[in-house]
């Protein structure tokens, strides 16, 4: 194997190759990147644990076809940090070699018979707008549970419908919904998987920028793939039967305001100063206004008061700060709407344009489960 | 029951100045037996041993019986060998918390300045109460009169200027007695004790003061506290110094916050099957929920206790994502830390469980969650506290816990 690249493209798709890369894989290569360097011109890296895999194919000058495995890490550091120079990469023996400029490096291979072979990437789904899919992920994992001994809940529901994607998170205290459209490849599809928050999110950051991405989904496999720019990447689906959440949105309520999301933002950040870990920060809205509150007793206190409309009678509630934050921080619009049936009750919030817009947006729905006090 | 060394000689007459006495220990004597000897009192005269009925340990014992030899914690195959004419007793906490709370109301009319150590013993600080009944022996009286007549059990008081000597000067009355011990005769009192008598001085520590030759309070009193420190510690060093010359800063505190809430239970025969521990773990939460909810308390905290057959005895602890005082979210916090031990082929003779960091209800916020079962939960158990309170702790239970062993589904999970 001997092939020629610029080093900023090696550098980048290694980099995104070895992303995942376990640090202490359970066999040793698990930790490398497989090259391959085929006579058509390509350049394959690939990298796969057993519940990742990630594969991305860059043009190169192949002098001769042929492959290796190489520690992973070790290539994506001294590709960054190589001169910007054109790479020549060829193997000697039992090692890879790699020239930069006037820098060598000699690599370890590891036996390529022993690496596993990647899974196959499913037909593709549909596809869908980098950004938008983005966006939509950004908003709805702030909901997901971090906790790792509730697999399930550290997923997103993913559920297609013709060209309908909607996305739904939760982590039991509050619950985000959103849905988004997208090309399906066949105008009746229909599909549900539950996919980690973390893979979307990486989705997100890594392959929203090449402008369409590509989504291959069988129905009831157990892995999920996306594909975009020469990258691919498939993963593992979360096992098991998602709760029914979407229940959890009342039909009907019976109270909503509207406050100016930039101005509720700052002044829960300030008045969320004094409530220390666990402690709420209330919301008391009645006519024209909000007033937003925190700590009590003997603890420092803040208060503040911002205009807001009503609709219904008043009402007082209570949240936990940052999930309060995380909500808001999701919408993308100038109001909040905060819709409510009690104050013992999930609060709904949704997007507005204006704030006597008797439309509002229900693409994101993000409900919010309030803090009681336990007697 | 106390079973601290004592010396019957210290039990005499120490003077009769009060002036300076203002603190009261209030002990119920062998407290479960007598509130026994309430209902049956033809068992009066004879030796009676309240505890478990095969296995367990003595929890409490006439003083015929202590005649014998019988003594609290006393494994009950022991007190059966030692007094083989007594009669045993199965306990009955709901009648003995009664009869405390009936003793507290007592005491509480004398002073709210009260401080229950537990269900059968007081301290109280009378300071105030003197010039609405009188010196603190009369008060002393009175209260032993009262309990005696309205109770019909027996409590003996220690009177003293601190803590430490009402406690010990209760210990040295009993049984069925009073003891003054003024302030100016404190050191003496002390002084004519074992060392053991001093709070915090076990069988290890007798040891270890023996070593220096200390073998009473007054050996111990005229031991140079360097030498203490080095073979105590610092702080057990000079702490059992100043008890020594009767120094015990603390006052009677009336609040005494509970720190944590726990149920255990030693099995006539050990347990191997996962459902009946399970079924044990679930009877056990929901004691200490209705415990809990009886308090206004809320727990964040659950840890379970498992003993072996070979007397191993493990802890395991874990936090709650919430505080509660719902049985069925102890009952889950127990199981699943059970489910973490391996039980060996012997079983376990022990289970326990137990709710720590507590906190009011009514100040602990709490960030409910969406599927929130607890409300509910919370209103069921609320209910069943409620048909207990009128008709008794055994007129409902879980269904799972009705028979026995207990029945349960397929994943060996109770609801």
């Amino acid at each position: 194997m001997k092939f020629r690249v610029e080093r900023d493209v090696l550098a980048d798709a290694v980099t995104w190759t070895a992303r995942t890369l376990p640090s202490r894989p359970s066999v040793p290569v698990l930790a490398g990147v497989l090259l391959e360097a085929n006579t058509d011109g390509t350049l394959v890296l690939s990298t796969f644990d057993y519940e990742v895999s990630a594969r991305s194919s860059i043009a190169a000058e192949v002098d001769e076809p042929g492959s290796a495995l190489v520690s992973g890490r070790l290539l994506a550091e001294i590709s960054r940090a190589l001169p910007n120079k054109p790479v020549e990469v060829s193997v000697d023996g039992s090692k890879v070699v790699v020239v930069c400029g006037a820098s060598r490096f000699t690599l370890l291979t590891m036996p390529v018979e022993d690496y596993p072979s990647l899974p196959e990437l499913p037909d593709t789904t549909g596809s869908i707008s980098g950004d938008a899919f983005a966006q939509a992920i950004s908003q709805v994992t702030i909901a997901a549970g971090r906790d790792e001994t509730l697999p399930l809940l550290t997923g997103v529901r993913v559920e297609i419908e013709g060209d309908k994607v909607t996305l739904l998170a939760t982590d039991r205290y509050r619950l985000a919904m959103r849905e988004v459209s997208w090309t399906p490849a066949s105008p009746s599809v229909n599909r549900v998987a539950l996919i980690r928050a973390r893979t979307l999110s990486d989705v997100a950051k890594n392959l929203s920028n090449a402008g369409t991405i590509d989504v291959a989904l069988v129905e009831n496999g157990d892995i999920v793939g996306f594909e975009a720019g020469g990258r691919r990447t498939t993963s593992l689906l979360v096992d098991g039967e998602y709760p029914p959440v979407r229940r959890l949105f009342p039909e009907q309520t019976t109270t909503h305001t509207v406050t100016s999301t930039g101005e509720l933002v700052e002044a829960a950040k300030r008045v969320a100063l004094v409530a220390e870990r666990n402690t709420p920060i209330r919301l008391s809205f009645s006519e024209g206004q909000v007033v937003l509150e925190a700590g009590q007793g003997d603890d420092a206190q803040a208060s503040e008061v911002l205009e807001s409309t009503l609709v219904g009678e008043d009402i007082s509630t209570a949240f936990n700060p940052q999930y309060l934050l995380d909500g808001l921080g999701a919408l993308d619009t100038p109001f909040v709407r905060l819709s409510f049936t009690h104050a013992s009750k999930p609060a709904v919030m949704t997007g507005q344009d204006s704030i006597d817009g008797a439309d509002h947006a229900e693409e994101f729905r993000y409900l919010l489960m309030p803090i009681r006090f336990a007697s | 029951m106390s079973r601290g060394p004592r010396d019957a000689a210290a039990n005499r007459d120490w003077g009769g100045d009060d002036s300076s006495a203002p603190i009261l220990h209030v002990d119920m004597d062998a407290f479960f037996a007598a509130v026994e000897l309430i209902d049956r009192p033809e068992l009066r005269g004879r030796p009676v041993i309240v505890g478990g009925q095969h296995r367990g340990v003595v929890l409490s014992a006439t003083y015929e019986a202590r005649a014998s030899g019988v003594h609290s914690a006393m494994p009950m195959a022991q007190a059966r060998a030692l007094c083989p004419q007594a009669v045993v007793i199965a306990p009955e906490h709901g009648r003995y918390r009664e009869v405390s709370q009936a003793v507290m109301r007592i005491l509480g009319e004398v002073t709210p300045v009260i401080e229950p150590l537990s269900i059968d013993e007081a301290f109280l600080d009378v300071s105030g109460a003197r010039r609405r009944i009188g010196p603190p022996r009369l008060i002393a009286e009175q209260i032993r009169e009262r309990i005696r007549s309205e109770l019909e059990v027996v409590a003996s008081v220690g009177i003293a200027s601190t803590k430490f000597v009402a406690k010990l000067a209760s210990s040295h009355a009993k049984p069925d007695g009073l003891l003054l011990i003024p302030h100016e005769a404190s050191v003496s009192f002390l002084h004519s004790l074992p060392v053991g008598a001093l709070w915090g001085v076990g069988e290890r520590t007798q040891a270890n003061l023996a070593r220096l030759a200390i073998h009473t309070v007054a050996d111990l009193a005229h031991t140079p506290p360097a030498t203490l420190n080095r073979l105590l510690g610092n702080s057990a060093g000079q702490r059992l110094y100043d008890l020594a010359w009767g120094r015990d800063p603390r006052p009677v505190q009336p609040v005494r916050q509970e720190k944590s809430i726990g149920h255990e239970q030693t099995f006539a025969t050990n347990l191997s099957g996962r459902a009946e521990m399970a079924a044990v773990l679930l009877d056990q939460a929901h004691r200490c929920a209705a415990r809990l909810r009886a308090g206004d308390l809320v727990t964040a905290g659950v840890s379970i206790k498992v003993r072996f057959a070979d007397f191993t005895t493990l802890t395991r602890s874990r936090g709650l994502e919430a505080p509660t005082d719902v049985a069925h979210e102890l009952y889950q916090a127990a199981r699943s830390l059970l489910a973490g031990v391996d039980i060996p082929p012997g079983g376990v003779r022990l289970l326990g469980v137990r709710c720590d960091a507590l906190s009011d209800s009514a100040t602990t916020v709490v960030q409910a969650r969406l599927d929130d079962p607890g409300e509910e939960r919370r209103e069921a158990e609320r209910a069943m506290d409620a048909v207990r309170a009128r008709y008794g702790v055994n007129a409902l239970t879980a269904g799972s816990l009705l028979s026995v062993p207990a029945t349960a589904n397929r994943s060996g999970d109770l609801n």
